[in-house]
């Protein structure tokens, strides 16, 4: 994958996550562009389209728009299936999750993507896993010591 | 897990962003942001340290205005201090911060790098999958420089955790893709390959991608990968829906590893162990068995899962290309879903079955789907399913339904969006030429094309239309009607009146004995286009009026009159106005014979690739048309597929003579030319070169010092250009020189003592090149052997893009020293000079002979006057291989004679050398002696 964005349907990006090296002006351009291009298709069309030489997969979640980018030989299906477990992975942290905990929280909204996405591929599909490391880190609490929280290994 | 703040609630960001979205108009958040930011510089300035959760909030505030789209130059400090707190969510700011905000000052990379370094081995497996989300995010050179030795060590060290393991193979996968050189193979390489069968499915699923990719460049070193990955896919594909637990998504088990285990396994050939291979088939049957069964959920991610696997694993089958059976099941598969309500499955269907066309065990089932594709073609809503669907009616069309797909593909175009109507026209003009049993069908669809898609026709296409007409004297007369019916309707495409102002310019006569097309009628039709025309179409149009007054004598008078008119004779443009007095003047001058000369037919194209499929090729990418398809579109065309750029303009007529031979350069050529005596010593070393490659000369024409320079502006000639020089001695085709700017491609072909050169300069830089000129000379006495007359080149080259220029070289007599060229351009407001040989050497004249054993060794004999012969012994450079020299001796350009000479280890050559003033006729002769590698050579000249 080389790229993430999150837009809402007015067109404001609520997240982004860039997988290649590109200047904030390429990325900009790129934004403008997509979101231009995905909020004109209309609901009962296809989720994937060709954009450039990359191929763009999309989903709409109530106000929001999860679109991802990947390569030529790239598997578009289970794309579809990456943003649907991140958005569980977002609902099952938040509680039912609305766009609003996205932007009052953006933080833990990258950090949930980091663990469950890597470079731009799958890290780790197990929505338990996920989910424990998340928690694990919110548990380090402010005053603990590191030295002695050495965490227990994942089973 | 309740829906409260996690972990840390910051207040203060909180507050910030509910202002921003309170925020009424633009300038209001601006306002908002430009006082937010005005306080947090006063706080990190500030005497009074600041506490780490205060960093943290303001890091934090300023991560928000910069990924709201603002630019924020501070701050970068503040973040790299977090990074060293001991409190997690401090740290993890930090990083966050530093992930998104990639700075590239020395000092913070220290700092920065200095951090991570301290996480990486504290130990602590929360911090060490931090610094390694970190790496994996930023990805710069400077890191893999500090840690592609590091993080091969932690991934396979024993003692490592699994979730840190997971971390360390993406984030190897990500320097590994930025900075291949610094990620070293080592003894971590083929431990990395039993990652796939580690217990834990997530630690599998990230070790295989970057196992994937590191396959894909180093297939050897990782191919013990295959029989791992079909033996973990079959565990998969076989366990039941929940065995694996929570890998296992809607009742379908790891559809992320299978889809990541088949897509592995596409980087290599099928199995050759046939347990392994047996074992993979018996997986492949399985997914496909499964998608026949009834789903086990009503659920979209069920069907979607399940199907990412199938699509998976019919590319695998379609990448090993070698079991009929699996193939026709994967096509049948896929034409129940081209029929499936999901426009997703739709859309992916028609895709696959693209590259499924293309096998020749699947081409025919997938013919048998094509009335389905084309009901999609006109019923789909969605435009990206039909353009897929009209490339899968590309891919499938073959002799048997071309005429149908073509027809529905020009049907479709009447309706087709904008975005894709060129690509459309580009594909049908393909399958017309590619498929043409009738040329006149061919011409139908052409100018039908031009009918319903006009402004979407490029120049190719119609350029390729009358290219073909001239070469196929059987569809001249049926275009000449055709296109004479299609100009009568009121409104036609201009590029109707141009391809109708060539081809009745050429081929009127064949029409005009019928009164309804007589020569009056024809011209007044095409003058009452005239005025609607831009200028180069005005210009042909002259030009095809001129034509007319050598064809039908009967116009002259109304031509000459239309010519002498003011609008012409002084139009304000200078092309059209200089046509017209040209055209006058010869119509009213020249003698009819004359003027039959100068206006005779244009002869044929030379063979070359359709300039269409290379403009398809260049708007699709490489991967849009297969190799195969090309060749094959060769071999179809046959006589079929000629010239390229110069079809479109009647004023060809004036360089014509230079691409074809004129009959009175052959007369002179029949005159046998006197013993050339200085030719002979220079070519011997001609000769040695062709095997040394490298160049090593010592005398004569290939090592001569750099001539004098004429003028002091154009730099003396590279060091290298006579070793590019030698490049070219036997291939016409290549790469003449190429630096971190420039690139110079070389096109070049000969007949008799002609050649046409076509150089292509390439800027490889994003930064156009501006006031490009280029000059050719040709040094001393250089300047009476060869005419070299170059067209000017376009003097901007954009970043990325490519210009032409096209070089005519007339060879007046023997000649032993290389045209120059010189060219210069200002790149970024520095001047470039830089100065090449052209390689033009005299063995491109060379026309091969046929000649019996008997008839070479008199000849050979009859050469025994010391300056009619040169022989030269030199050592082999390389390997003796008698292909290479074959190769080698047919590019140089002569006749490779068989069975002429009694020993078979040896090879005659003959040829003769075409230049203006004689011929001259050459005889050669190898001898490789394999023991001494020594290679006496024979010349012998005539």
């Amino acid at each position: 994958m080389q790229f993430m964005l999150l837009f809402s349907r007015q067109g404001k990006l609520r997240l982004q996550k860039w997988y290649v090296p590109l200047c904030d002006k390429e990325k900009k351009k790129i934004t403008r562009e997509l979101v231009q291009t995905v909020l004109a298709r209309k609901p009962k069309m296809c989720s994937f389209l060709e954009w450039r030489d990359l191929k763009i997969v999309y989903k709409r979640y109530a106000s929001l728009y999860f679109c991802c980018a990947i390569e030529d030989q790239d598997n578009e299906l289970i794309t579809l299936e990456i943003i649907h477990r991140y958005v569980e992975l977002l609902d099952k942290y938040f509680g039912s999750v609305c766009e609003l905990d996205i932007i009052f929280n953006f933080e833990k909204a990258y950090f949930i993507l980091d663990e469950f996405l890597l470079g731009g591929e799958a890290q780790e599909t197990s929505k338990k896993n996920v989910l424990k490391a998340i928690e694990q880190a919110d548990l380090l609490q402010e005053n603990l010591d590191f030295q002695i929280c050495l965490l227990p290994a994942p089973t | 897990m309740p829906a409260v703040s996690k972990g840390d609630g910051m207040r203060g960001l909180a507050v910030f962003i509910s202002d921003i979205r309170n925020c009424k108009s633009k300038e209001a958040e601006i306002k908002r942001i430009n006082k937010e930011l005005a306080n947090i510089r006063s706080k990190f300035k500030g005497d009074k340290a600041l506490d780490g959760y205060s960093k943290k909030k303001y890091v934090c505030k300023l991560l928000f205005i910069f990924l709201l789209g603002h630019d924020i130059d501070f701050g970068h400090m503040e973040a790299v201090n977090l990074l060293s707190s001991n409190k997690y969510t401090e740290k993890q700011i930090g990083y966050l911060f530093i992930s998104v905000l990639v700075n590239s000052n020395s000092e913070l990379i220290r700092l920065i790098n200095n951090a991570i370094k301290n996480d990486l081995s504290s130990r602590n497996p929360t911090f060490m999958c931090l610094a390694l989300h970190c790496i994996a995010n930023v990805g710069s050179r400077e890191m893999a420089e500090a840690f592609a030795g590091e993080i091969p060590r932690i991934l396979v060290a024993g003692d490592t955790m699994d979730s840190v393991k997971q971390s360390a193979a993406l984030c190897l996968l990500r320097l590994y893709k930025t900075s291949p050189d610094l990620v070293l193979m080592g003894e971590w390489t083929s431990r990395v390959v039993h990652l796939l069968n580690d217990q834990h499915m997530g630690v599998v699923t990230a070790a295989i991608s970057l196992i994937t990719c590191l396959s894909q460049k180093n297939p050897d070193e990782f191919k013990t990968c295959v029989s791992l990955a079909v033996s973990r896919l079959s565990r998969i594909v076989s366990s039941a829906s929940t065995d694996l637990q929570d890998y296992t998504y809607y009742f379908v088990p790891a559809p992320w590893l299978s889809c990541k285990l088949l897509r592995l396994l596409q980087c290599y050939p099928p199995p050759e162990d046939g347990a392994v291979k047996g074992r993979l088939v018996e997986c492949l049957e399985t997914i496909l068995n499964k998608a026949q069964e009834p789903p086990k959920s009503k659920k979209v991610q069920h069907s979607n899962a399940k199907n990412a696997i199938l699509f998976e694993a019919i590319s695998l089958i379609i990448h090993y290309d070698s079991e009929p059976n699996l193939l026709v099941r994967a096509c049948n598969q896929l034409g129940q879903f081209l029929q499936h309500r999901e426009t997703n499955l739709r859309y992916l269907a028609l895709e696959s079955m693209c590259t499924l066309a293309s096998s020749e065990f699947s081409h025919e089932a997938v013919k048998t789907h094509i009335e389905t594709v084309i009901n999609a073609l006109k019923t789909e809503r969605d435009v990206s399913v039909r353009q897929r669907a009209a490339d899968l009616l590309y891919a499938m069309c073959d002799r048997s339904n071309a005429k149908q797909i073509v027809a529905e593909m020009l049907s479709y175009l009447e309706t087709a969006d904008y975005s894709i109507r060129e690509e459309m026209v580009l594909k049908v003009a393909i399958l017309a030429e590619k498929y043409a049993v009738d040329y006149s069908w061919y011409v139908d669809t052409i100018l039908n094309l031009i009918r319903i898609a006009g402004d979407y026709v490029s120049e190719e296409v119609w350029y390729r239309v009358i290219q073909i007409v001239i070469n196929r004297d059987d569809v001249q007369g049926y275009a000449a009607k055709t296109v004479f019916e299609a100009l009568q309707a009121p409104a036609c495409h201009e590029n109707m009146v141009k391809v109708g102002g060539y081809i009745l310019g050429e081929f009127g006569n064949l029409i005009a004995g019928d009164p309804r097309s007589s020569p009056l009628v024809q011209f007044n039709l095409l003058h009452s286009k005239f005025h609607l025309c831009s200028v180069p179409t005005r210009a042909l149009l002259l030009s095809a009026y001129i034509k007319f007054i050598n064809l039908f004598p009967e116009t002259k008078s109304t031509i000459q009159e239309v010519l002498r008119s003011d609008s012409q004779i002084r139009n304000s443009d200078v092309e059209l106005q200089q046509r017209a007095v040209e055209y006058l003047k010869l119509s009213s001058i020249a003698s009819t014979d004359v003027l039959a000369t100068v206006l005779e037919e244009m002869p044929p194209f030379p063979e070359r690739e359709s300039s269409i499929l290379a403009k398809l090729k260049k708007k699709k990418g490489p991967g849009a048309v297969s190799v195969n398809e090309l060749e094959e579109g060769k071999r179809e065309g046959g006589e079929l597929n000629g010239g390229g750029e110069r079809g479109g303009d009647n004023s060809a007529i004036a360089t014509s003579n230079a691409s074809t031979p004129s009959p009175s350069a052959d007369l002179l050529g029949l005159r046998a030319g006197p013993p050339v005596t200085a030719a002979a010593p220079s070519a011997g070393s001609l000769l040695v070169d062709v095997f040394s490659e490298a160049g090593v000369n010592d005398d004569g024409f290939l090592s001569s010092a750099p001539p004098s320079v004429v003028s002091e502006d154009p730099a003396p000639p590279l060091p290298e250009s006579n070793e590019l020089l030698n490049k070219f001695v036997c291939k016409n085709n290549g790469v003449l020189f190429e630096n971190q700017l420039l690139q110079i491609g070389i096109k070049s072909e000969y007949r008799q003592n002609l050649g046409r050169m076509y150089l292509f300069y390439g800027n490889k830089t994003s930064v156009q090149f501006v006031t490009f000129s280029t000059t050719v000379t040709c040094p001393g006495e250089l300047q009476s052997q060869l005419n070299v007359q170059s067209k000017p080149v376009e003097p901007l080259i954009e970043g990325g893009a490519q210009v032409q220029q096209v070089i005519n070289i007339e060879c007046l007599t023997d000649f032993s020293d290389a045209p120059l060229l010189n060219i210069k351009f200002r790149y970024g407001g520095a001047l470039q000079n830089l100065t090449l040989k052209l390689p033009v050497t005299i063995n491109k004249f060379f026309q091969p002979t046929e000649m019996a054993s008997h008839d070479f060794f008199q000849r050979w004999k009859q050469l025994s006057l010391p300056q009619q012969e040169a022989q030269k012994i030199f050592k082999a450079n390389h390997a003796m291989d008698t292909e290479v020299l074959k190769a080698k001796l047919l590019g140089l350009g002569m006749a490779l004679l068989e069975n002429v000479d009694p020993n078979p280890e040896n090879f005659v050559c003959a040829g003769v050398i075409q230049t203006k003033a004689q011929q001259v006729g050459s005889l050669l002769r190898l001898e490789p002696k394999r023991a001494s590698s020594d290679v006496p050579i024979n010349r012998a000249q005539q």
